[in-house]
């Protein structure tokens, strides 16, 4: 009896089980695709400066702190969108931020910060999209949290809002500087 | 009638190809194997279509980059490697064996089992009876 009992709610349970997965998929947004980069080394590039050409941006320039690495351009909304707050909190928060202007026109990206506002401490010019690739870049706007050793701590796709930085962001932020305060004289 | 004869012929569209066929690959045999590679790879800004249909500029990047290790003579395994490292499983069509998706990998087996089992006990249990009536 008690058999019987179980190949009849076998099945059952499975088919809810189902059912739970599938719903909860509704609600997943397929277009934020988990980034591979998470907890390992940014990838190392050179390129030339967004202000001076002669000048190399490379992932050195932001070693040895925590740092924001926006990827943005001057025919991107969304970018124009967040820039008013990632020029704020990073004022705020004393966290520097670099920029990768990425599948741009040099002339258009120069006027755009003129307009604008310009809170990066380096932009890096990638008009052909090279490290946009290597960075695993698939739209803009894209920020990146890297830490002081230059791991990777978590990728921003889409603007940045108040409760990202908020509840993504800033709690990052907080235990890469403890680890940067107790391990950097090591 | 002219409307229903547009909407049928519509049916009879070429497929809308991406790919420049001005650019090919002057090896028929790269190019053999570019096409093959970009069919598989999803773009990303426009899922659910291949880079190969895509027309967006990310998409015409990443061809330019696999058309560029083609033509270096790598593997089709390494040009997907390239890709996948940078981003992520979800970039190919047909996914790769992880631990993640172990079951949706194996499910087809263990359905498989489950039916087999279930069909062996359903056909042994309709065979026993006669045999049981037949009993003394």
């Amino acid at each position: 009896m008690q058999n019987m009992r179980l190949k009849f709610l076998l099945p059952i349970a499975a088919f809810v089980a189902l059912v739970v997965v599938f719903y909860n998929g509704l609600y997943e947004d397929p277009t934020r695709v988990p980034s591979p980069f998470i907890g390992k080394q940014a990838p190392a590039f050179e390129l030339p400066s967004l202000q001076n050409p002669a000048e190399m941006v490379t992932e050195e320039t932001f070693a040895g702190q925590v740092s924001l690495f926006n990827v943005w351009a001057s025919w991107c909304p969304g970018c124009a969108q967040e820039h008013a707050l990632l020029t704020a909190v990073a004022a705020q928060h004393g966290v520097p931020v670099y920029g990768l202007n990425w599948k741009d026109e040099r002339s258009a990206a120069l006027k755009w910060l003129q307009r604008m506002g310009n809170p990066y401490k380096a932009v890096a010019y990638d008009r052909e999209n090279i490290v946009g690739i290597d960075w695993g870049v698939y739209g803009a706007p894209e920020t990146f949290l890297i830490d002081s050793k230059g791991v990777i701590q978590y990728k921003l796709i889409g603007p940045m809002t108040p409760d990202i930085w908020q509840q993504e962001f800033l709690p990052r932020i907080a235990t890469a500087r403890e680890e940067l305060a107790n391990g950097g004289e090591g | 009638m002219s409307r229903l004869l547009a909407c049928c012929l519509l049916f009879f569209a070429a497929n809308a190809w991406a790919i420049d066929p001005s650019e090919k690959l002057p090896d028929p045999e790269q190019q053999a194997m570019f096409e093959s590679i970009a069919n598989e790879v999803r773009c990303l800004v426009c899922q659910n279509q291949t880079i190969a249909d895509s027309t967006a500029p990310l998409a015409a990047d990443l061809r330019r980059e696999i058309k560029r290790m083609v033509v270096e003579g790598q593997s089709e395994a390494e040009i997907k490697d390239f890709l996948v490292e940078r981003y992520g499983d979800f970039v190919l069509y047909k996914p790769r064996f992880r631990s993640w998706n172990l079951l949706l990998w194996v499910a087809p087996a263990i359905f498989l089992i489950i039916g087999a089992v279930a069909m062996i006990n359903i056909v042994r249990r309709r065979t026993q009876l006669p045999i049981d009536e037949d009993a003394p």
